[in-house]
């Protein structure tokens, strides 16, 4: 069984250190927050301007000056701080947040990463992701293996624009966690019921598979 | 040192055609609302507008482009916007779509009176193209020059007569950057009061940057994307 949206926010949540301060990215990266694992205190970081992001509002107490990355109507936690957008990223280019997670449509087995542009297709832009991994210490990467039509997202080398060079650590998808070291990506844990041939067979990039492969457990 | 103008008509009174405009905010969030409906009202056109996002279609700098006022837009990310898509896909709107932290500090580094800096961000991709590439420590940084531009047009939550700003929660973003970027600056604000009624420990852009103010009406703050919580009966939340 592969992972859900769910589990692979659940399954990155694991990798939070007491006192990490955390940003986090649109779509599954935004669902970490709800699996911080007790007696672990984080600050998430969200890029337009706050540190210590809560839950969404009570329904009626949406405030339309409070909002994430995400334009979506948030809340403080106390402790929180309020800054510019020049801060903001000052304090990501410095190295002050930990840990940056985000999604991919690509990502090659050397850490680049592309998750901003579709020639031709999607136009959007790349917000904040090119400041977040150039200069993020940490970077896990939550994605599907593979795209809809079957073909691996993890591949020898991107095939679309990139968003960074030799940035990713760590990949958590849909059947797989991985890190990215500098011979390839490395098995590290199996999604419950997925094989070791079935991620081979799924990863068009370098498999580094070493010994016995623990499966996850939810 | 008095900077209040009535309303946002006189306030952009004197953009011409073919400005280069900073507009605060980011998405619909602390946006100048009385001043991009003024620039709608003017009909100015052939504008370069330096924005993080592009409005939707039907509120923000959507407005401007839907009267095709718009010539060139900068931006981080511009996804939420039918209209902007089809300018950009047929050739009739030009976009420079730069990384975020680029954009704050390009308007950072005017304000500061600096003509360049240097950010790893984009290293490695097409954003780097044409740009300088230098090393520092170990580490590659792309060559980023500061705004030029005409004017700054934004929004504060309290200013006072001598232009002093005070930002709130998040709709700040942008605004402090741009404020102190603009050869002229733009300011509406959801109160003004007499100068000395702020107190200066919390002003967050001093009048100098400011030329310009005045008290906003009507502001909509729409909500692009409405997130809540249920409330439930036993008090507990989901």
């Amino acid at each position: 069984m592969s992972l859900t949206k769910e589990q692979i926010a659940q399954r990155i949540a694991r990798e939070l250190k007491d006192g990490y301060y955390v940003n986090l990215g649109i779509g599954i990266p935004t669902l970490v927050a709800n699996y911080i694992p007790a007696g672990i205190n984080v600050v998430l970081q969200s890029e337009n301007g706050l540190l210590g992001m809560g839950p969404f509002p009570m329904e009626g107490e949406e405030n339309p000056d409070l909002i994430n990355a995400g334009k979506q109507t948030i809340t403080t936690v106390p402790g929180s701080a309020f800054f510019d957008s020049a801060m903001s990223f000052g304090m990501i280019r410095a190295g002050k947040v930990d840990l940056t997670v985000l999604g991919a449509m690509e990502v090659s087995e050397s850490g680049d990463i592309a998750n901003w542009k579709i020639p031709g297709k999607m136009v959007k832009g790349m917000g904040g992701a090119m400041d977040l991994v150039a200069s993020a210490k940490n970077i896990i990467v939550a994605m599907m293996h593979s795209n809809p039509k079957g073909e691996s997202k993890l591949l020898p080398n991107c095939s679309l624009p990139l968003t960074g060079v030799k940035c990713v650590k760590k990949i958590v998808s849909d059947i797989a966690v991985l890190d990215v070291t500098d011979k390839g990506f490395r098995l590290l844990e199996r999604a419950p019921g997925v094989t070791v041939d079935e991620i081979k067979a799924k990863t068009a990039g370098k498999l580094i598979v070493e010994g016995e492969i623990p499966e996850m457990v939810f | 040192m008095n900077k209040v103008v009535t309303a946002a008509d006189e306030a952009i009174h004197d953009i011409p055609d073919g400005a280069t405009l900073m507009l605060g905010g980011f998405g619909l969030c602390g946006i100048p609302e009385n001043c991009i409906a003024a620039l709608v009202r003017k009909g100015i056109k052939g504008l370069t507008c330096i924005s993080n996002n592009a409005g939707v279609d039907d509120f923000g700098i959507g407005l401007m482009l839907k009267q095709k006022q718009v010539k060139k837009m900068i931006s981080s990310y511009v996804g939420e916007n039918a209209e902007f898509e089809r300018q950009l896909l047929s050739g009739e709107l030009e976009v420079e779509l730069i990384p975020q932290g680029t954009l704050a500090t390009r308007c950072m580094a005017a304000g500061y009176g600096m003509p360049a800096i240097f950010t790893p961000a984009g290293v490695g991709t097409e954003v780097a193209l044409g740009k300088e590439v230098r090393e520092f420590n170990g580490k590659q940084y792309l060559l980023e020059h500061a705004f030029d531009a005409d004017f700054a047009i934004i929004k504060a939550w309290k200013g006072d007569t001598d232009g002093n700003l005070i930002f709130k929660e998040t709709a700040r973003n942008f605004n402090p950057l741009m404020a102190m970027a603009g050869k002229i600056t733009i300011a509406e604000v959801e109160e003004l009061v007499p100068a000395g009624e702020l107190d200066p420990n919390t002003i967050h852009t001093p009048g100098i940057y400011v030329h310009r103010v005045f008290q906003g009406t009507g502001y909509e703050k729409r909500i692009e994307q409405r997130t809540v919580r249920k409330k439930i009966e036993n008090g507990v939340t989901g």
